[in-house]
């Protein structure tokens, strides 16, 4: 389990591809799921008996199932492009964190039993069969990958580790070895209908709140709609968006956007999660029962339009997955694409100037964009390619004054991830977490000391967490990391605005404490 | 016309390779062919149509786009290798065609310069695979030894154009007579039939082996969908099951 004594690494001046140090991490490994959250996503409450066979069982049927798997698992030629672009190797130097090492922990049993040359010659193609042992490595290491893609944008053949990844979870989710922290939160959602458990009168307490927060604030009555039948925009966002920081003032970013708007929407509380973690667990079957609570809550409000909030894996479920697993939807709006990114819809009201902003509201700040990994290399914003990356660069330069991007081969597809996304941002896995965010402190540490950079934006609920728990690590302030809809949110003018409010506005701005860092 | 016992064993080999070869390589690709994609999973940016996903596929293909991004010492050597096994291929196309098309003709001398290239590319491959730690972790006995087969093919075939010469007419005839299942004797030159006995060996471990990249990397689906997740349902057989109940 995961030990809490551990150093974090260094910063490095000049980032080298650091030496192998063999099983370094072999001990990283998160909780075990027990049977209460085992059953309700239909998998067995502990390890079953005849575990080896299942599982060989269940790797044919996958390979079957993907051809991504079934192709990735043939094509690799070990030409080693990939080991040291993973940021859990750079963060870890533990060899199985090489992207293609971790691969092969999969692969080594995908040759023994389903090649020739792995059942007849195992030594010569490094095949080995399934054992207790590398059923642990399995846990350990496909619970180090955050399946983040950026292996796949440098390997010739675009081999997704992550789709390895999921596909090893599922298999130990079936022999009964699943990871507590997902499988809990899943059976949640399928109960409550978000990742908290917040049932619909808190979840309404809430949003109350912030209503009174924000008409306090600025004298508009700006409202947060919940269950409102007939309103055309579904929000979905994710459930950290309803209290935690710097979540919350990303939220009312887009309340306030979509007050000034005029846009009519609404949260559901039967679907008040974005986030959908059957896609970290490779489980199609749950993560098509979760995305048809969207559906249902569509079909229940009667809206016309499905708008997603700030969060990266549920961007890409939405993004690319949504119409699969839930559509079609041609009961909504086809003017508007479904589903729709908040980000979308704000950078159209800016192009057509319907918000009014003063940017010198943000001049406390100096940003850089963290591009997370799953908006970057998984999903896409407008309609071009790439607009995941100038959509969100576009607001935050409409909203702000000062804004520098971070070294080019850590942003946009060449991202690195927060350290704690697939599955992994639990504190079980706090070592991993700290290790895995090296590479993005780094960059960080680099646009601070040469452009005066203060604060860092995100779109992504664990982006967003895990940085506000990590940065501490590294001597940054929790607090530096921001709501790219808490940027619109400070500088938007609401029409009817009270004006003399600069004084008391203060409470949702949290550089005044971020002195040490800059 | 007496046929040796060599020529016939050389003849046989072949055929059994071919054998292989051709139902290996065929029946992996039908498997890919018939796997189902269930869900969009382009690494993005990816082209939003479908002339996008072939322009990038040929960059990758003629230009190993991503491994450029990767590591350019890598995208050296390996792009070297393959550029001039496809001009060596190219060359010697002459050994099965009669008469020998007008371009193959124009390309011989440079396919001969092809097996420079394939020299330095593989032994850069190899001493990389030996002398980086991280791609000697991840390296099993059969990849050092397809580098090691790779060179020594390429080695004997340099041997033989460069050094020794080759009765070029008569293996022209045993291959055209193979095709034409007619069989001619082969020279008895040991470094002609070392030559073709890794060769053939090569067309054997083809279909069971990492060299599936070829044919893998047109069915990896990171690299050839196309990016319109939004704008058409994309849905798989055995997902459009799970619909039913
Ligand atoms: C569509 C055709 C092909 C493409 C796009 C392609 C692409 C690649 C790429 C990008 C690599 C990784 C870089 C490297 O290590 O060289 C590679 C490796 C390799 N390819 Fe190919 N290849 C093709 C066909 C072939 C064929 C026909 C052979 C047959 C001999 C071959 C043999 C190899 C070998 C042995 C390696 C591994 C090199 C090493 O060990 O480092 N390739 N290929
Ligand atoms: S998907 Fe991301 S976390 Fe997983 S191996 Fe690849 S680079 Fe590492
Ligand atoms: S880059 Fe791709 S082919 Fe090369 S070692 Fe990594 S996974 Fe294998």
């Amino acid at each position: 389990m995961a030990d809490n004594k551990f150093d974090t690494p260094e910063l490095r001046e000049y980032p080298i591809i650091p030496k192998l140090q063999k099983d370094v991490m072999a001990h990283s490994k998160p909780f075990i799921a027990k049977e209460p959250h085992q059953e309700p996503l239909g998998f067995p409450g502990e390890l079953v008996d005849d575990w080896h066979d299942v599982a060989i069982k269940k790797m044919g049927d996958l390979q079957s199932k993907y051809r991504s798997l079934q192709v990735y698992l043939d094509s690799c030629v070990k030409c080693g492009a990939c080991t040291d672009k993973c940021h859990y190797y750079v963060g870890t130097t533990d060899p199985k964190n090489m992207p293609v090492a971790r691969q092969d922990l999969y692969r080594k049993v995908y040759r023994r039993y389903f090649t020739f040359a792995g059942k007849y010659f195992p030594k010569l193609v490094g095949a080995t069969d399934l054992t207790k042992d590398v059923l642990d490595d399995w846990y350990s290491y496909f619970h180090q990958c955050s399946q983040c893609r950026r292996c796949s944008v440098y390997c010739p053949y675009g081999i997704d580790t992550a789709e390895i990844s999921m596909a090893a979870r599922e298999v130990m989710d079936t022999i009964g070895v699943g990871q507590k922290y997902c499988n809990e939160i899943i059976s949640k959602v399928h109960k409550i209908g978000n990742n908290l458990g917040l049932p619909g009168p808190a979840l309404e307490d809430t949003l109350e709140g912030l209503e009174e927060d924000v008409e306090e604030e600025t004298g508009v009555a700006v409202k947060f709609p919940l269950d409102v039948k007939g309103a055309d925009v579904l929000l979905i966002t994710p459930s950290a968006d309803f209290f935690a920081e710097p979540h919350v003032d990303g939220l009312i970013g887009y309340a306030k956007v979509l007050h000034e708007a005029g846009i009519s929407w609404t949260i559901s509380s039967h679907a008040s999660e974005a986030a959908n973690f059957g896609m970290f667990i490779g489980s199609y079957d749950n993560m098509r029962k979760l995305a048809m609570r969207i559906r249902e809550a569509a079909i229940e409000l009667g809206v016309k339009r499905i708008v997603f909030g700030e969060c990266g894996h549920a961007w890409r479920v939405a993004y690319s997955f949504l119409n699969t697993l839930a559509g079609p939807w041609d009961f909504l709006d086809q003017n508007y694409p479904i589903p729709q990114h908040i980000c979308e819809v704000t950078h159209g009201l800016i192009q057509d100037n319907k918000l009014n902003f003063d940017k010198s509201l943000n001049d406390d700040m100096v940003l850089t964009y963290h591009d997370s990994c799953n908006v970057a290399r998984a999903s896409r914003m407008g309609d071009k390619a790439g607009g995941q990356f100038t959509i969100p660069r576009d607001i935050i330069k409409s909203v702000c004054n000062n804004f520098h991007d971070m070294s080019k081969d850590t942003i946009k597809e060449g991202t690195f991830c927060c350290g704690g996304g697939g599955g992994l941002l639990t504190d079980d896995l706090m070592e991993l977490r700290v290790k895995g965010a090296l590479p993005r402190m780094e960059a960080l540490r680099r646009v601070v000391e040469d452009h005066g950079v203060t604060h860092m934006a995100a779109i992504c609920a664990i982006c967003k967490s895990q940085f506000a728990k990590v940065f501490p690590y590294y001597d940054f302030s929790m607090d530096q990391i921001v709501s790219v809809h808490q940027l619109v949110s400070n500088a938007i003018i609401l029409t009817g605005q009270n004006d003399e409010n600069d004084e008391n506005d203060d409470g949702n701005h949290p550089q005044q404490d971020i002195d040490e860092a800059a | 016309m007496q046929i040796s016992m060599l020529s016939m064993s050389i003849a046989a080999l072949f055929y059994i390779a071919f054998i292989i070869l051709a139902y290996g390589l065929v029946s992996k690709i039908i498997q890919y062919k018939n796997t189902p994609a269930p869900l969009k999973i382009p690494t993005m940016p990816a082209p939003t149509t479908q002339a996008g996903v072939v322009f990038r596929m040929s960059k990758e293909v003629v230009f190993f786009e991503s491994l450029f991004k990767s590591s350019k010492a890598t995208w050296l050597f390996g792009w070297l290798f393959h550029f001039g096994l496809f001009l060596d291929m190219l060359r010697h196309l002459r050994y099965f065609i009669d008469p020998v098309w007008f371009w193959v003709i124009i390309i011989q001398p440079f396919g001969k310069y092809g097996s420079i290239l394939m020299f330095v590319g593989l032994a850069g491959l190899l001493t990389r695979r030996i002398i980086v730690d991280r791609v000697r972790y991840i390296s099993s006995p059969s990849d050092h030894l397809m580098l090691v087969l790779l060179l020594c093919i390429t080695t004997t075939g340099m041997a033989m154009s460069f050094y020794l010469g080759a009765d070029v007419i008569s293996v022209k005839s045993f291959f055209i007579g193979l095709m034409t299942l007619n069989i001619q004797n082969i020279p008895a030159d040991p470094v002609l039939i070392i030559h073709l006995i890794m060769v053939a060996s090569l067309m054997i471990i083809f279909p069971y082996s990492k060299l599936l990249h070829a044919p893998g990397l047109f069915f990896s689906p990171s690299r050839n969908q196309v990016d319109n997740a939004r704008e058409k349902r994309h849905i798989s057989k055995w997902a459009k099951e799970l619909e039913k109940n």
